[in-house]
């Protein structure tokens, strides 16, 4: 059984689906990328695939023994964040809240923990900065560090790159192949297909034409669509 | 100097002054709390909607002859505020224009059964009582202020108790309830505080002036910091000091509170203002 198998997925408005009839599966150890145009329903799979969105056909089954709250989440960032007072150490915490229960405050674990991924991730030292003043890239290493926070067998990460330099970007990958070789499966969604791609063991494509399959398999996809328009893959 | 000092002693020793000076400072310290939250969950209006329902709730409890308002007036309150901050972004109407509907639309019912129904020949001076404090504060019964005591306090509790929580679904609902959390629970927990604390302070500020008891604390700390611990102290802090200068003042000085409170908290805001630029002028 996969970690998440998607049956005939439909999503997006009622009488609007942006996408429909999808199925794929994601397995443990899978380091996946979704691509696909602007407007596709990357983020709208993403938040259907969490139950933020219900689904308006087909299933989202969890199997492998996976529940939500061994999921981490990187989310594209709200503008609600943007002017929000918090550290970087309250942030990185919170990550801890889903398994938490109703438990008031963090333990000893869990801030030693925070502490490591913050560590992990190069911004141990900012831990006390407060998140809205810090440069895109470091915002996202601390909502990186949140997400480690709630995942301990799944991280799905809603265009991770968006809007970092090429350096940031590069060690952005780096943590995250260095997450998947640690065990972690990974989807994550790109539009960044030449510098994400060659990571990924496996690439789904939605849009008017959906894909699911290996990366060779898809650049062979890639290439079958583009040669009848005379194109060059 | 010596003369109002002495003044000030001599009214600190009747027992309403110190049921007021109790009563206020716990409502501050409370409303201040929980407007951090409303204030990033860009919710800053719900106090004024909600005070205006209250107002509305306490017309309809007086023409009906209730003996206890508060019995009445808190559970209305409470169902609008639920109503209010569970509609979110699913709601047909959204929340900008929920807000104001249910605010003037409570205010007018309410000014409207006063208006028809209540026998006192003195209706404007009750009405402008009920919207701004007035001396209300001043005139508690023991009852009363036992009750504000105590709700006052589990409102203390509650907020020390999911003081993180708080933190977590305000920064970011998406993810909370991504990873498993019921952040509706929480939102709905917030409302239902929102909608006490509003109640409680009705007495203290009086309808019209309830949001910028519950916000100016909040925004005037966080023109001076930048961690979520750190507003929420500074709120508080600015919040009690100023509901206690305010009430002093307004004692001595026989002005009405409410406005009195809320002037001050106004002034503490543009004090944190300068404040606040006049430290990134010199660190920038």
């Amino acid at each position: 059984m996969p970690q998440i198998l998607c049956r005939d997925l439909a999503a997006g408005y009622p009488g609007h689906p942006v996408f429909s009839g999808l199925n794929f599966s994601v397995n443990a150890g899978d380091y996946l990328c979704i691509v696909g145009e602007n407007g596709a329903g990357k983020t709208t799979l993403m938040k259907t695939l969490l139950g933020l969105r219900k689904p308006l056909a087909g299933r989202v089954e969890f199997g492998d023994g996976l529940t939500p709250r061994e999921i981490g989440y990187l989310s594209q960032q709200t503008p609600v964040q943007r002017d929000f007072p918090a550290s970087v150490r309250e942030v990185v915490l919170s990550g801890f809240q889903g398994r938490m229960g109703l438990r008031p405050f963090y333990n000893r674990a869990e801030k030693e923990q925070a502490r490591e991924n913050m560590a992990r991730l190069g911004i141990e030292d900012l831990a006390g900065h407060c998140y809205r003043d810090l440069s895109g890239g470091q915002q996202q290493r601390v909502l990186l560090a949140r997400a480690l926070g709630a995942a301990r067998k799944l991280l799905l990460l809603d265009e991770p790159v968006a809007g970092l330099d090429p350096l940031v970007t590069a060690d952005m990958y780096r943590i995250l192949r260095e997450l998947h070789q640690s065990g972690m499966t990974i989807v994550m969604i790109t539009h960044d297909v030449s510098e994400a791609l060659p990571f990924a063991n496996r690439v789904l494509h939605i849009g008017k034409r959906l894909f699911s399959g290996s990366q060779t398999e898809y650049r062979s996809w890639r290439a079958a669509l583009a040669a009848p328009a005379g194109k060059a893959g | 100097m010596d003369a109002l000092l002495s003044k000030l002693l001599l009214y600190l020793q009747y027992p309403f002054v110190i049921h007021a000076l109790i009563v206020g400072l716990l409502i501050a310290l409370c409303s201040s709390l929980f407007g951090v939250t409303l204030v990033l969950k860009r919710f800053s209006f719900i106090g004024d909607g909600l005070a205006h329902v209250a107002f509305g709730a306490m017309a309809a409890a007086s023409v009906l002859g209730f003996a206890n308002r508060t019995a009445f007036i808190l559970p209305v309150t409470i169902l609008c505020a639920v109503w209010l901050l569970r509609g979110g972004q699913s709601a047909r109407v959204k929340g900008d224009a929920a807000i104001a509907m249910i605010s003037v639309g409570a205010l007018a019912f309410g000014y409207l059964l006063l208006h028809l129904f209540t026998p006192s020949a003195n209706i404007s001076a009750d009405v402008c009582g009920t919207l701004f404090g007035s001396a209300s504060i001043l005139t508690l019964t023991e009852e009363e202020v036992w009750l504000c005591a105590v709700l006052s306090l589990l409102m203390l509790l509650v907020f020390i108790l999911f003081y993180h929580k708080i933190f977590y679904v305000t920064f970011d609902e998406d993810f909370a309830r991504a990873v498993g959390t019921n952040a509706r629970l929480y939102n709905l927990l917030i409302a239902l505080v929102i909608a006490v604390i509003i109640v409680l302070s009705m007495n203290l500020v009086g309808s019209l002036l309830i949001s910028a008891f519950v916000i100016f604390p909040a925004l005037s700390a966080m023109r001076l910091f930048a961690t979520f611990r750190t507003v929420t102290i500074g709120a508080a802090v600015v919040s009690v000091l100023g509901a206690l200068l305010g009430l002093l003042l307004a004692i001595v000085a026989g002005t009405p509170v409410g406005a009195t409170i809320v002037a001050i908290d106004a002034l503490a805001f543009f004090l944190c203002t300068l404040a606040g630029r006049l430290r990134d002028g010199a660190t920038g």
